[in-house]
């Protein structure tokens, strides 16, 4: 016995034809072939996909929780990225 | 500057912000929910194995097919749930390990045995019931990983629960036998059911800390009372007889009063003395033991597989 753990893999799941894939959650598989086949098994018993993608978790990278703020920061005062920020005439309807 | 890491974090959890695995918690806070998600994921898993006792004997195929969804999902709901324990820092090889050397437990429920077809019945009904009363706050926990395995097993847990009461109905509306297995059911299952709730408050040393982090948000008491308070008229519009001489309204609490519970027996099945503990833990044992092979031929397979799209890429 190797008593080797198999690979974490991560399953994102397009819900139906249109919309972008989700993350869903995590399995365990031997190879990307099991990963998928077992994600099917796990998150789609109900029709829940039409389409998986599985990634070893061991390649997701990101960032640091704690500098979530400096990191996030520089877009927290740019209301003029929002189009409420401009004053227009109330006759101008659907702008 | 001095940061309080513990204030800011309960100040997160009265926020309803959502603690995810990478953010920082209290020691005791990762170790609580290690334990609950691990051993409700352990009770996913062994609650498999009363059911698929039947699995084979239903009566039809319409109750075949369904039993078999509903012990795969239970199968997904420890999936599911061992992802989430993962996401703390402790290995699934390592979860299963405490499951199989008994250090880990799981529901006492289980290991209860299933004698007759109607315990498919009160099983769906009354302890998918009760899971389903402990679980839907559950899905507003504050671990986040947590809140969401429980929405998807939330929805569903509403199948197992309506296809168990089916089970029962057709039984109560069956011969004079098949309602009196129906009532056996009942009477076997109805105690277990509502010791799944845990000890009385005052007996529950570490909900009020759970309740703090909204790890939890209702006691046991609480949640075991609004099953009680639900079950009562399902099992009027089924014509049986809830095991319970003290149970009646009370109208100035708004309640049902019920009976003691024997939390003897309770202690017991948790301390390993019920009915299966053995028989339980040894199947899962076995399970592990018997499918080592296969874990390794897949293991090896993959690492053949990786070394010669390898080598090809080198070549090429
Ligand atoms: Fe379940
Ligand atoms: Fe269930």
């Amino acid at each position: 016995m190797t008593n080797k753990e198999w690979p974490l893999w991560e399953v994102f799941i397009r819900a139906k034809q249109g919309l972008n894939h989700k993350h869903v959650g995590s399995l365990h598989a031997a190879d990307q072939t099991m990963a998928i086949e077992n994600a099917r098994d796990v998150y789609t018993r109900r029709m829940e996909g039409v389409s998986i993608w599985v990634v070893e978790s061991k390649y997701i990278h990101a960032n640091e929780p704690s500098e979530q703020d400096a990191l996030f920061d520089p877009a927290n005062d740019k209301v003029y990225r929002h189009p409420t920020f401009y004053i227009l005439p109330e006759e101008l309807n659907h702008m | 500057m001095e940061i309080n890491l513990e204030e800011q974090f309960q100040a997160k959890i009265e926020q309803e912000i959502k603690i995810e695995p990478r953010d920082w918690m209290p020691e005791k806070y990762r170790k609580t929910l290690l334990r609950q998600i691990s051993q409700h994921a352990h009770s996913e898993i062994v609650g498999m194995l009363p059911e698929g006792n039947w699995i084979t004997r239903a009566p039809n195929l319409r109750r075949k097919v369904a039993l078999l969804a509903k012990v795969q999902d239970e199968a997904g709901h420890g999936l599911y749930l061992y992802s989430a324990a993962e996401t703390l820092g402790m290995s699934r090889d390592q979860m299963l390990e405490e499951l199989h050397t008994g250090k880990a437990k799981y529901s006492s429920i289980f290991n209860y045995p299933t004698l007759t077809w109607a315990d498919m019945g009160a099983i769906g009904w009354l302890v998918d019931g009760a899971a389903i009363m402990n679980q839907v706050p559950l899905c507003r926990t504050s671990y986040g990983p947590y809140a969401r395995a429980m929405v998807r097993v939330c929805k569903e847990e509403s199948f197992h629960q309506r296809q168990g009461y089916e089970i029962m109905l057709t039984l109560c509306k069956g011969s004079e036998a098949q309602k009196a297995m129906a009532q056996d059911a009942l009477n076997r299952w109805w105690w277990p059911s509502i010791m799944m709730f845990g000890p009385n408050d005052d007996n529950s040393p570490n909900s009020a800390q759970s309740m703090k982090w909204k790890i939890k948000r209702f006691s046991n008491d609480e949640l075991r009372q609004k099953f009680i308070d639900v079950t009562v008229s399902q099992t009027e519009i089924l014509g049986l007889t809830i095991p319970d001489k003290d149970l009646k309204w009370n109208e100035s609490r708004g309640h049902y009063d019920f009976g003691t519970i024997n939390w003897e027996e309770f202690n017991n099945v948790v301390a390993g003395k019920g009915p299966c503990n053995k028989e339980r833990l040894n199947a899962r044992v076995k399970a592990w033991e018997n499918g080592a092979w296969v874990r390794d031929a897949a293991t090896a397979y993959a690492e053949k597989r990786a070394n010669k799209k390898n080598n090809s890429t080198e070549a090429a």
